[in-house]
């Protein structure tokens, strides 16, 4: 069995991660899951959330929003529409996504659909407990 | 035969013209590569992301349950075509050349009875349709304001196209820009998003059987919006690829020939400064012989 897969995390705009990992902590739609290597094919949605990566040569995190992951037994493929490594979130950064998911959620109050509100109340409190998670 | 002050004043003024050409030769030419780059940096999300929805739409395609957005309306009566140009003009053929495979495509629609709208991306191609097609435009988007092309741009024009799709204002939509390919080639690319058409990769582990979570459909569901707002940012970087290297070629040849023109007229200025020379002399040389 091997020890390591490849990793690759990209977003519209770049590449931001492409190396060996020992295991990754995805925030799927449906619950938190770690892929190792020889992990079943699975693709899945991303909620909002960290992707925690743990490489031989240490371990990464980033926040992710929206798109999906692929696993296959030697690769993992993350496309996120918004990956920004944590080292680099600022307080700013995470009130600017709090506020945006306020205004979503705000936004279909208005709308009959309740899965929809549902939905962004539930992206809002992802970004409220990321939040405090990171202690900023 | 215009005068020795007149020609100096239109080799002065064809010297600045060469000075401006060159700078914005220079400036594209610097603008084109982080255009480039960016471009390049945005491929293996596009190529992964199409990968994936080629193998999610063929394994759902073929159902009643599909989304909409894959399966299409059921009719194709009604199209949106969206033209994607440059907010500035100076570029050679770069937004006529957009604008008249968008032309072509809404008169071809149109003689066989569909119903056209246009959505314009860019200033100057709303301006080079406005003449003949200007009651079927159903907005504008103005991206003169952004500095650098990010994916939210590309994220608004989605959400505009996909919230008129909802509404039922059209069946098919197509944007069209310009290919990138070099400097001096761009190829005016029309490419239909919505319904979503991918294309089946070659090999890319469609052996693989996936476990999906959620289900195949909600994942189809929840991708496919985000499919066109990919296909509208690699369309959008594209573009902007394009638009810097045929202005970069375009003002290439401006320079080129403004050096040409100054040659040609200090060969007609010296000529002349040497005519009236000549004539002052013979003056003088009858003058005295007149005596």
């Amino acid at each position: 069995m091997a020890n390591t897969m490849h990793f690759d995390l990209v977003s519209p705009e770049r590449s931001l991660a492409s190396l060996e990992v020992t295991a990754v902590q995805i925030p799927g739609a449906d619950g938190d899951m770690t892929a190792m290597p020889d992990h079943a094919p699975t693709i899945t949605t991303l909620r909002p959330g960290l992707l925690k990566v743990e490489a031989p040569e240490g371990s990464s995190e980033y926040l992710v929003t929206g798109g999906f992951a692929q696993i296959n037994g030697d690769s993992l493929s993350v496309l996120a529409e918004k990956a920004v490594p944590v080292s680099e979130i600022t307080r700013s950064h995470m009130d600017e996504l709090i506020a945006e998911a306020r205004a979503s959620h705000e936004a279909a109050k208005g709308g009959d659909d309740m899965s929809i509100v549902d939905e962004a109340a539930k992206l809002l409190a992802d970004m409220e407990a990321l939040g405090t998670h990171m202690s900023l | 035969m215009p005068s020795l002050k007149d020609l100096k004043n239109r080799i002065e003024s064809v010297k600045s013209t060469r000075k401006i050409t060159k700078a914005m030769q220079m400036v594209a030419a610097a603008k084109l590569r982080r255009a480039q780059e960016s471009a390049e940096a945005s491929r293996p999300y596009a190529e992964r992301f199409n990968a994936v929805m080629a193998g999610l739409a063929a394994s759902v395609g073929g159902s009643d349950s599909a989304p909409k957005l894959l399966r299409g309306t059921g009719s194709d009566d009604v199209h949106l075509l969206v033209v994607m140009t440059a907010e500035r003009g100076l570029c050679g053929g770069f937004n006529s050349n957009i604008a008249k495979l968008a032309r072509q495509k809404a008169e071809e629609l149109r003689g066989k009875g569909k119903t056209v709208k246009i959505l314009t991306v860019g200033k100057k191609g709303r301006d080079a349709l406005k003449r003949d097609f200007g009651d079927l435009f159903v907005g504008h988007v103005d991206l003169s304001e952004v500095k650098r092309l990010g994916y939210s741009n590309a994220q608004d024009i989605a959400k505009d196209i996909l919230s008129r799709f909802d509404g039922g204002e059209f069946d098919v939509a197509t944007i069209f820009y310009a290919k990138f390919v070099n400097v001096v080639t761009q190829i005016p690319t029309a490419q239909q998003v919505i319904p979503a058409s991918f294309e089946e990769s070659e090999g890319d582990d469609s052996g693989a059987i996936f476990d999906y979570e959620p289900s195949e459909e909600a994942i189809l569901a929840d991708l496919l919006p985000k499919g066109v707002a990919t296909a509208i940012f690699s369309a959008l970087l594209e573009n902007g690829a394009s638009e810097q290297g045929a202005r970069m070629s375009a003002m290439d040849n401006a320079t080129r020939n403004a050096g040409e023109m100054i040659d040609k007229l200090t060969i007609q200025f010296n000529r002349s400064r040497q005519a009236v020379i000549t004539n002052e002399l013979i003056e003088i040389i009858s003058g005295a012989e007149a005596l």
